[in-house]
């Protein structure tokens, strides 16, 4: 849905490029005049704001990388180094790391609207595999990440997940040499972590083109679900969403900086700043926090294959959700008993990040496979509730239920003066 | 503006059950003093006088046992020594150096550049020196720590007799804070444990204070820069984001 360029320039030199590579009408025509639905609300920011924390991310990683050496001897302390003697290399260093966390709240806030929004349902399928794709790429990268420290947790919390992969039936435990390069958690791993999380970020921007222009394609879903009829139910993207999206950036800017500046440890685990060490093992080993739910899933189940299993199951499961949800209607606001089950599922995954960070002892045991099992039945009872949930009546179009709502932007209005179909 | 605060309050409450992950080891040890420190807080800086006294702290008391090799004798200087104080500390070292142009590795006094010398020169001279135990080195304790300064504090003045029942190892000594309530460290600070050079009174809380006070400085030694940008950068946004909002509201006036 990329306007047709209407792209025009007076300018000589403008024009000599534009006749060669279409690069003015290109922006043009996907960031200046690009349509959008014009009731976004503000979980729309999600998108924009996860662009630019993936750009921090990478600005900040090189120039860390500048200083960092990744050694099993030396990480640690090039760490340090980085946090006492590198010019404003505190900074640069707290802002990776708690810019990691950011990155993954604005991320599940993302893919949260997207299924509150039935963002998912066509033609939107492959937009939605190709967040997916990020998510994982994100949490790879982020996992290796976390390593490079070589704190304990760094140490510990690598040890546990590479050996995830010895549970594959036969070739488990070559898999996990393979990954080690060796037959523990050392130099080799390190070093190869190193590559791969620098690798990674590129990759993933790659997968964000792709994710944009799938995007651009069919334009942003929008909280009514339903498609636009005209162009009175769109607004240019600039200087409407430009303008909101920087603003949305000014407050996650501000809280991000009174986390950086404030509490820059208190997303992190002490014991990374103990030196790994291979003879002495942690109390708890606990991932990131953002982990913690499908931590929590991998330990509910007493098997390490069928763990394992459950475990990526459980992210692999939101490439299907377009085909598990039987509904025609997009949008939670007027489906009453997906609403429900949505914030059911929500409750249950904050229930998972809590269990996986506590011990796996007495009631944590019995509360992580019973929020487990919620997890996934919510999955399972999707394709039943489209059919018998009987949606309200949807607005006519994008244009009447704004203008219905009193212009307040809260279209909720609407829907509940309309009769249930039916 | 108010979809924005339930926006804020939403990632919140997103964020705060699953940012506190840290699990405290041993749901039966005792939870730490709340203790006042000067460098906590949004505006917090180190007390330097209490620095310096740790300084004296960790030399006479500490240093017999724990390194602090992140700290070189340079950094000194931020918290308060002049140059001549610093170096005439450093000099109060012998340092190995070399090797020289015969090959040979010589002895000379400490420099500014030198890091503060570990006391051991490795961990099994540690641990031959401390019945089997190693004393960890103590630049990065405080934020190593659950519990951080407070944990510390606590640990150094809660050493006590062990309740009816307990039979502590041969050679450990009873704490409440530490988990496992067995600790090899014995009571390292008493009251009069050091003579402070500014003549402050030596009891053992004080001493406690003033040599946690200079950890979570030898832990941390940009927290003051960072507390100062953080106060500017947090006032320069908010003045951004209420400037972005009225510009926001302004374009969309004629949507709807």
């Amino acid at each position: 849905m990329s306007g047709h360029s209407s792209f025009e320039s007076n300018n000589a030199i403008v024009k000599w490029i534009e006749y060669r590579l279409p690069i003015f009408s290109f922006i043009h025509s996907s960031a200046v005049v690009y349509p959008t639905p014009k009731n976004l609300n503000y979980w729309w920011n999600m998108g924009s704001l996860a662009g630019v924390m993936l750009v921090l991310q990478i600005v900040t990683g090189i120039i860390l990388a500048m200083h960092y050496t990744p050694h099993a001897d030396l990480a640690f302390a090039s760490t340090e180094h980085i946090m006492r003697d590198v010019n404003y290399g505190w900074l640069l260093r707290y802002m990776h790391a708690n810019g990691g966390s950011m990155f993954f709240i604005v991320v599940y806030i993302h893919i949260l609207r997207g299924m509150y929004y039935g963002s998912y349902k066509a033609p939107r399928e492959i937009l939605w595999w190709m967040g997916i794709i990020i998510f994982i790429l994100m949490m790879a990268t982020a996992f290796m990440g976390y390593v490079l420290p070589w704190g304990q947790m760094s140490f510990w919390g690598a040890t546990v997940i590479t050996s995830l992969f010895s549970a594959v039936p036969i070739v488990g435990d070559s898999i996990v040499t393979f990954l080690w390069g060796g037959y523990s958690v050392d130099q080799p791993t390190l070093n190869r972590f190193y590559s791969l999380h620098y690798l990674m970020p590129f990759v993933i921007f790659g997968v964000v083109f792709v994710h944009l222009w799938a995007l651009h394609h069919h334009g942003s879903n929008n909280p009514l679900g339903i498609d636009r009829k005209g162009p009175q139910d769109s607004i240019p993207f600039h200087p409407y969403y430009t303008v909101k999206d920087l603003y949305g950036m000014g407050v996650f800017g501000t809280i991000f900086a009174v986390v950086l500046f404030f509490a820059p440890n208190y997303m992190g685990h002490p014991d990374n700043y103990i030196p790994a060490n291979p003879l002495v093992t942690p109390a708890h080993i606990v991932p990131e926090w953002y982990f913690l739910p499908f931590y929590a899933i991998l330990r509910a189940i007493p098997d390490k294959l069928f763990g394992v299993v459950a475990m990526f199951g459980s992210l692999l499961i939101l490439f299907v959700l377009p085909w598990l949800d039987t509904s025609k209607v997009r949008s939670a606001r007027f489906r009453p008993v997906y609403k429900m089950l949505f914030w059911a599922f929500f409750i249950d995954c904050l229930v998972l990040g809590y269990i996986g960070g506590k011990p796996p002892e007495g009631i944590f045991i019995v509360a992580g496979r019973l929020a487990t099992a919620l997890y996934f039945l919510f999955f399972l009872v999707l394709p039943f509730i489209g059919w018998f949930e009987r949606p309200k009546k949807l607005p006519d179009s994008i244009s009447t239920a704004v203008l219905d709502s009193g212009g307040g932007g809260a279209p909720d209005g609407a829907a509940a003066k309309a009769e249930d179909r039916g | 503006m108010r979809k924005f605060f339930l926006i804020a309050a939403f990632t919140a409450l997103f964020a705060s059950p699953l940012a506190t992950p840290v699990a405290l080891a041993a749901g039966d040890v005792e939870h730490p003093l709340e203790i006042k420190w000067n460098h906590g807080g949004v505006f917090g800086t180190f007390d330097r006088a209490a620095v310096q006294r740790g300084l004296q702290v960790y030399r006479e008391v500490c240093s017999g046992c724990h390194g602090l090799k992140y700290i070189a004798f340079r950094n000194l200087l931020e918290i308060g020594l002049n140059e001549d104080q610093a170096k005439a500390i450093a000099a109060e070292y012998t340092m190995i150096d070399g090797p020289d142009n015969e090959g040979e590795m010589f002895e000379r006094p400490g420099k500014l550049s030198d890091y503060l010398p570990s006391p051991f020169d490795n961990e099994m001279a540690a641990r031959a020196s401390n019945n089997g135990a190693l004393p960890p080195d103590l630049s990065l304790m405080v934020k190593a720590r659950a519990g951080a300064e407070n944990y510390l504090y606590s640990l150094l003045v809660g050493y006590s007799d062990a309740p009816d029942g307990v039979t502590v190892a041969e050679g450990m000594n009873y704490n409440p804070y530490f988990p496992g309530h067995q600790i090899a460290m014995a009571p390292p600070v008493d009251d009069e444990a050091v003579d402070y050079i500014d003549g402050t009174k030596n009891s053992k809380e004080q001493i406690a204070k003033d040599v946690v006070t200079f950890l979570a400085w030898a832990a941390e030694p940009t927290l003051e820069a960072r507390k100062r940008m953080g106060v500017k950068v947090v006032l320069y946004l908010l003045i951004l984001t209420f400037v972005l909002y009225l510009v926001k509201r302004k374009v969309w006036a004629d949507v709807h």
